[in-house]
């Protein structure tokens, strides 16, 4: 094979794929550093772009990637991988992507390597920059944080896209044909964002062959301290938010009523001890708008929601109803700490937090019939399976919660508002979130009632004009009190 | 996609397929070889969609495209029809002839989007349709680059001379292949009403 590519040839042709190799690997981890790139173009070349693309090289990332490379290129079964996980201030992670430069053995002995070979990786980097925004961990990084942020891991050798959870898709971004093999560079990508609760302590490392430790791409602090709590709830669970998009809630919202979400509320079994919540993750198509409207009519809930939290324990499906972190029946506390959830879109993989709502065997048959309506059960885009959400909540205190749900079954449940006990209030909490959602047009407001209101103002106004004439001297009394 | 979104996506789809086809300058020297320049690409996020993309970094082709496609809105949302549209981005390459005949535009490629403008009536619906359109444009990038990846055909790099045959060198930055944007309107009879808007060759084309 060597005989039909030139020596000199054959150098420009390891040249270009090592550099290509380095390149890839910046553009990867560069994309996932939470910031927007911006490189000028430049006419007058300088000698040191290469495949003519202004692609910065973060010195840091080329030394690791050289390490991991150790002399030798991608060759057939020594794929160069880049692998981008998530983890969490709690010090979960979870692998987001892997990104996989490999060469196979389909030679292309017809191209000319200092040029076409050239130029067609020059095009592969752009679609790699194009694809690498189009992936879900994108989003994810841009919206790292102090709740997590995104790592990456280079290593040399086999494949491994076992960390992605189950029904991960791959992107295939382009392939180059050379003299010496095809150079194939793909993405695998989690969709499943079901969160395994791996431990930071658990290393990765060891898994692979040839592997190099994690390295943190961005500097961001690990912050310990909670989200804020609406109330001073004694359920000591950090919520992690890894809602995304609810990351400016940042906070365990009280999510009681979505009624009104086309999203089913899922819940991941924690299987943590300690109070660390789960994270669960909602692939459904529920809006923003809906989660951040949910939050407003907290302070409705205050009110209504007075059932007595004993009940609400007995009743809990979940068998943790002791495992409330030993708080008393406060409910008023108990209710606030619910966390929010934020939909999980297929693409735009924002991670989400579970509905919590714990008292369902309260709803069972009475609300039932209101709560046929709701939009709630929505079959799932992805294969995430929803969980039980009554574990969710008051899990933390018993690590007997979990045992309910595993990390990996979810059972879709109707969704049912809590806390909503006909014999205490008038109405039931989902009525009440659903008037509220939808409220009557105010009447001043209303176009027709406007229209009739003004005729009969008109009508009226003879009336009314000979009262005023009527009280004039009245008037004019107040008048001179003003002057 | 709703109105306000359709400069976005338009502008998404279009700078991606032109990040692909454009180069950095080129310059000839003596021996009949050339260096080229280097393409900056720069992140921009999109205001009404769940969606961000990359462009090449060059204020003159960005606000080429703008203008395209900003007329292209306007014609659409004048149209009064049901705001069914769709641009085209045509790569072509020029072949002189002979007077008294005009060069002939010989296109080798062409991408065509079509649209279709919807009106939302809350803002959940809004929401929905955010994140919707990004992951439509999430797929039609990964289908752009599928196609880029074929390397069907592409015009052999020319010598100096031919350099304006192929590629615009109109621009200071970037060197794109030779393009032009046309759009139709499809008003609500079902006829198409044309508009070609050429670009950048309405001189080079005048006798």
């Amino acid at each position: 094979m060597d005989t039909d590519l030139s020596s000199q040839d054959r150098k420009d042709l390891d040249k270009f794929i090592k550099f290509f190799a380095l390149k890839t690997v910046q553009v990867i981890v560069q994309a996932r550093l939470g910031e927007k790139i911006c490189t000028r173009s430049s006419s007058s070349p300088t000698g040191s772009d290469w495949f003519n693309l202004a692609i910065k090289d973060i010195p840091e990332v080329t030394h690791e990637a050289k390490k991991a490379l150790a002399g030798q290129l991608p060759a057939v079964g020594r794929s160069m991988c880049v692998e981008i996980s998530l983890k969490t201030s709690e010090g979960d992670s979870m692998e987001l992507e892997i990104w996989c430069l490999e060469m196979n053995e389909k030679c292309d002995k017809e191209i000319k390597v200092s040029y076409t070979v050239y130029n067609r990786l020059s095009l592969l980097l752009k679609s790699l920059l194009a694809i690498t925004r189009v992936t879900p961990a994108y989003r994810l990084s841009r919206k790292q944080g102090h709740e997590y942020v995104i790592l990456y891991r280079i290593y040399f050798g086999e494949v491994q896209l076992s960390g992605l959870g189950e029904g991960f898709q791959t992107v295939r971004v382009g392939t180059v044909g050379t003299p010496v093999g095809t150079i194939t560079l793909s993405c695998a990508y989690r969709i499943n964002l079901a969160f395994m609760s791996t431990r930071a302590g658990e290393d990765n490392g060891a898994v692979y062959p040839s592997v190099e430790d994690s390295q943190e791409v961005c500097t961001t602090s690990f912050s310990t301290s909670p989200p804020s709590q609406l109330s001073s709830s004694r359920l000591s669970y950090q919520p992690a938010a890894l809602g995304v998009g609810s990351a400016d809630m940042g906070y365990p919202v009280l999510f009681a009523g979505g009624l009104h979400a086309a999203h089913p509320h899922q819940l991941i079994g924690p299987g943590k001890e300690g109070g660390v919540p789960p994270i669960p993750s909602q692939p459904a198509h529920g809006t923003q708008a809906d989660q951040e409207r949910m939050c407003t009519p907290l302070d409705g809930v205050h009110y209504s929601a007075a059932t007595p939290s004993s009940s609400e324990d007995t009743e809990t499906v979940s068998n943790s109803s002791e495992g409330k972190c030993g708080s008393p029946h406060d409910l008023l506390e108990t209710i606030f700490v619910r966390k929010v959830g934020a939909f999980v879109n297929k693409p735009i993989n924002q991670v989400t937090m579970a509905n919590l709502d714990i008292p369902f065997a309260m709803f069972a048959p009475k609300n039932v019939e209101l709560e046929d309506n709701d939009p709630m059960v929505n079959p799932p885009d992805s294969p995430e399976t929803e969980s039980p959400l009554q574990g969710s909540l008051h899990s933390e205190g018993s690590s007997g919660s979990s045992t309910g749900n595993t990390h990996d079954d979810f059972v879709m449940i109707d969704f049912k508002p809590a806390f909503s006990k006909d014999d205490i209030l008038p109405m039931d909490l989902g009525t009440f979130y659903r008037e509220f959602q939808n409220p009557p047009q105010l009447s001043s407001l209303s176009i027709d009632i406007g229209a009739q209101s003004m005729a009969e103002d008109l009508d009226s106004l003879p009336e009314k004009l000979a009262v005023h004439e009527k009280n004039v001297k009245e008037f004019d009394a107040f008048v001179e009190t003003l002057q | 996609v709703e109105g306000r979104q359709v400069e976005e996506a338009m502008l998404a789809v279009l700078h991606t397929v032109l990040l692909h086809r454009s180069t950095g300058k080129f310059h000839y020297k003596k021996e009949g070889t050339y260096s080229i320049g280097t393409v900056g690409t720069q992140d921009v996020d999109c205001d009404f969609i769940d969606f961000a993309y990359v462009r090449v970094s060059s204020e003159e082709l960005d606000r080429a495209l703008r203008k395209a496609v900003g007329e292209f809105k306007d014609a659409l949302r004048g149209s009064g029809s049901d705001g069914m549209g769709q641009i085209s981005l045509e790569f072509y390459q020029k072949k002189k002839s002979r007077w008294p005949f005009s060069d002939e535009c010989i296109p080798w490629e062409l991408w065509t989007i079509k649209v279709n403008v919807v009106n939302l009536a809350n803002e959940q619906e809004r929401q929905i349709c955010r994140e919707k359109v990004g992951e439509k444009l999430c797929e039609k990038i990964i289908n752009i680059v599928e196609v880029m990846n074929r390397h069907e055909y592409l015009p052999k790099m020319p010598t100096q001379s031919e350099v304006d045959n192929v590629f615009d060198t109109s621009l200071k930055d970037v060197q794109p292949y030779l393009y032009k944007i046309s759009y139709q309107i499809t008003t609500s009879l079902g006829t198409s009403v044309t508009t070609t808007m050429r670009r950048l060759i309405k001189d080079t084309l005048a006798l």
